[in-house]
């Protein structure tokens, strides 16, 4: 809901699609050849787009959903789904904030939201939205001055056809997996980035993508080409609790780095993770992963994960240009009856290439928190190193904290650490930070913090210290 | 300040403390000394409010309130500080923020308002002098990687910091080379006020040649035995534990402070 709905909202008229001609919001559920066709028809689509979409379809009909994943939920009945949504109208968004769910602007209070965003964020159909709107263009002219693209995946379709069709499927093949195959033919929308040779974007694309986290939807699609000696950082999601009718997310994200450029890409996810019984809560089942196709190239994946009922998500590196370097930090959070199975893939085929992963994962409740790490040395890639750092932090006795490291290694010059440990949030630190005031809540945000330190400093700035409010307010009440 | 009358503590179905009595007032320095196993920690960490520590009879009024109904941190807010003898790591959270959280939720308490991070650093830079300390400690995470010596120094700053009415100190001394030593009793004198009680747990006279108490208290099997000035310590330190102590000779009640005539000068209650 909220983001999504002012986005609806504000590129309702604002950009094309959505002509609601064929009586947008009336499309039945279920999954069919129909269904992609009509799907890609309301988007106006290419030929090639469309034949891709049924491409992946047919594949995804031979394939069955994965089941090695340490997570547990009732059987997905996908031809129950509605597949294609339309905007939400002005006239079902709330007219003020004391329309809103009291629990949400809690959460917003507690996660130190400003005002003018709160009602923003939680769907509020007031001018805040057409600011939005206003503020989205004044830095798009500005990127835009740069030959920076960054626009919603439908208009980068429209417009930048020649580079959605080279780099679209050239990291996650339509074919790659189960949820990846039905993304690509069920796409809604997403986010297009391309930053030109040379060119070093100039801000963080946060604010511009917080307000105008484009009607992502259920299936949302990201492309992000940095070409020859560029530099982009990209911030993904909010701390603001998302909530969505939706319970499956099967979103695709693609990165490609050219020679000499560096993508830093990080996330917070805070989707609604169900009640303290484990009712309801998403399921997030993301496919992410990045390509440092040219040499000296670099992408750095950081993400804070305390949200959804599920998350299944690995964001990957290969490491294909020499010298390349890949990273990834991860927090991730699994509270009440959550669970967590995420991790990331290192695939170091060029020489010289090296990656750095660095997970903190946190179990709480009746949490259970798997981490799952490929580090594939192959054949050529002579000089490669890695260094692997797992660490879990358990609170409570009825949580879960899992750990399955695999390497590959197919070349002897290679090197290889691999680091791991299990702490239990001890009684005596809790009891030291009250002993000096602090009450044993704030104690254990403070520890938990201490301990995520190290994924905490490679997000940005502002980003950060949300993520440190964000894992307090979502590990309330597991001590007591 | 503090008066603790007939206190039985259990742990773990063992109990520790059997009756002990103690009264000090503020401004007054006491020092419990006692051979390892005689409750000594234990009383510290029953004053600080630690879980699983079971009162089975007996009262402690802390400024005439009821000091056992309040939880540990509403027992810091209200000015008790134990300096622990093991003080513990907290990694990744620095010491300027661990403290500044802590600062900042006894204020609260107090109804003051927060400090901001300018003052709050300048406050830092100044109790940094007064205890020789580097300030790179401010930066480094709570205790985490610090020498035994540097852990125990890093209590007495955060006593300082922190500025409490009765401050507990559980055998700051131990492990200390000498050097450091001096400089923990340096930190320690300097802290001494007309308002603020100290208790000093400790097992060896060494602490007390350049920390001088006002009243000298030997607690064994749970009990003080006997009450003294500081030449008590001395008699203890050529006697040992096991000499001179007569539990006959020693009624409990001698640790109780008279009412009429409190020890020291600036005693006020």
């Amino acid at each position: 809901m909220s983001s999504k709905a002012i986005q609806d909202l504000a590129s309702q008229e604002y950009k094309y699609g959505f002509v609601s001609d064929i009586a947008a919001d009336h499309i039945p559920a279920g999954l069919s050849e129909d269904i992609v066709r009509i799907i890609s028809a309301k988007k106006q689509e290419p030929a090639w787009l469309l034949e891709w979409r049924l491409k992946a379809y047919r594949h995804w009909l031979t394939m069955t959903e994965p089941t090695w994943a340490n997570v547990r939920y009732p059987k997905i009945d996908y031809q129950a789904m509605v597949y294609y949504s339309a905007p939400k109208s002005q006239s079902d968004a709330p007219k003020s904030l004391d329309e809103v769910d009291p629990e949400l602007l809690a959460t917003y209070e507690k996660l130190g939201i400003p005002l003018r965003e709160r009602e923003a964020l939680a769907g509020v159909a007031v001018d805040a939205v057409f600011d939005s709107v206003s503020v989205a263009t004044t830095y798009k002219d500005k990127l835009g001055a740069m030959g920076i693209i960054f626009c919603s995946f439908s208009e980068a379709v429209q417009e930048h056809p020649e580079l959605v069709r080279k780099y679209l499927g050239s990291v996650v093949p339509s074919a790659d997996n189960f949820f990846a195959a039905l993304n690509s033919a069920v796409f809604s929308d997403g986010s297009f980035c391309y930053v030109p040779k040379g060119v070093r974007c100039p801000m963080e694309l946060s604010t511009y993508f917080r307000i105008n986290a484009a009607k992502t939807g259920q299936f949302e699609r990201t492309l992000l080409i940095a070409d020859v000696g560029a530099t982009v950082s990209y911030l993904e999601g909010c701390t603001a609790p998302v909530r969505d009718e939706n319970q499956l997310h099967a979103a695709v994200v693609e990165l490609v780095a050219l020679d000499d450029a560096t993508i830093k890409y990080s996330t917070v996810q805070n989707w609604y993770p169900g009640d303290k019984e484990g009712r309801g809560g998403i399921y997030n089942f993301v496919t992410k992963r990045g390509k440092c196709a040219g040499r000296n190239s670099k992408i750095s994946w950081t993400q804070v994960e305390t949200g959804s009922a599920i998350t299944w998500k690995y964001p990957s590196c290969i490491l294909q240009g020499e010298n390349s370097i890949g990273e990834f930090y991860s927090v991730a959070l699994a509270n009440h009856y959550q669970q967590a199975d995420t991790g990331t893939k290192m695939i170091h085929l060029g020489k010289n290439t090296r990656s750095t992963i660095i997970s903190k994962g946190i179990s709480a409740g009746h949490g259970q928190n798997t981490y799952r790490g490929l580090v594939k040395i192959a054949k050529g890639a002579t000089g490669a190193r890695n260094y692997s750092q797992c660490d879990s932090m358990l609170l409570g006795s009825q949580c879960g904290a899992h750990t399955f490291p695999y390497i590959e290694v197919k070349n002897s010059s290679s090197t290889l650490e691999h680091e791991a440990s299990v702490s239990k949030i001890g009684e005596d630190q809790i009891y030291y930070c009250q002993q000096r005031g602090i009450s044993a809540e704030d104690a254990v945000s403070m520890i938990v913090n201490g301990f995520c330190k190290e994924v905490f400093r490679e997000l940005p700035m502002e980003f950060a210290v949300e993520a440190q409010k964000l894992l307090g307010v979502s590990l309330e009440g597991s001590v007591g | 300040m503090l008066e603790v009358r007939g206190l039985h503590v259990r742990v773990d179905d063992k109990e520790i403390l059997k009756g002990l009595d103690l009264t000090v007032y503020a401004g007054e320095v006491h020092a419990i000394m006692g051979p390892n196993g005689s409750g000594k920690s234990t009383l510290a960490h029953v004053l600080a409010g630690r879980p699983g520590f079971e009162v089975t009879a007996g009262t402690v009024l802390y400024d005439g309130r009821d000091l056992l109904a309040l939880s540990a941190e509403e027992r810091a807010r209200e000015g008790v500080f134990l300096a622990f003898q093991y003080p513990v790591e907290i990694p990744g959270v620095s010491n300027t923020y661990f403290l500044r959280a802590a600062l900042n939720a006894i204020r609260k308490h107090r109804g003051l308002e927060e400090l901001d991070g300018m003052d709050f650093v300048a406050l830092l830079r100044e109790k940094l002098k007064l205890i020789h300390l580097d300030q790179d400690l401010l930066q480094r995470p709570v205790n985490d990687g610090f020498s035994g010596g540097e852990k125990k120094r890093n209590e007495i700053f955060q006593m300082a910091v922190l500025e409490p009415r009765l401050a507990i100190l559980d055998e700051t001394d131990s492990g200390l080379d000498i050097d450091a030593l001096k400089a923990v009793a340096d930190g320690i004198n300097a802290l001494r006020g007309p308002e603020r009680g100290m208790l000093l747990v400790t097992h060896y006279q060494r602490l007390l040649n350049y920390i001088v108490p006002d009243r000298v208290h030997v607690l064994q099997d749970g009990r003080i035995l006997r009450s003294g000035d500081k030449s008590l310590a001395l008699e203890l330190e050529a006697t040992g534990y096991a000499g001179g102590v007569s539990p006959a000779a020693a009624p409990t009640s001698a640790a109780v402070a008279p009412a009429v005539a409190p020890t020291g000068t600036t005693g006020t209650r």
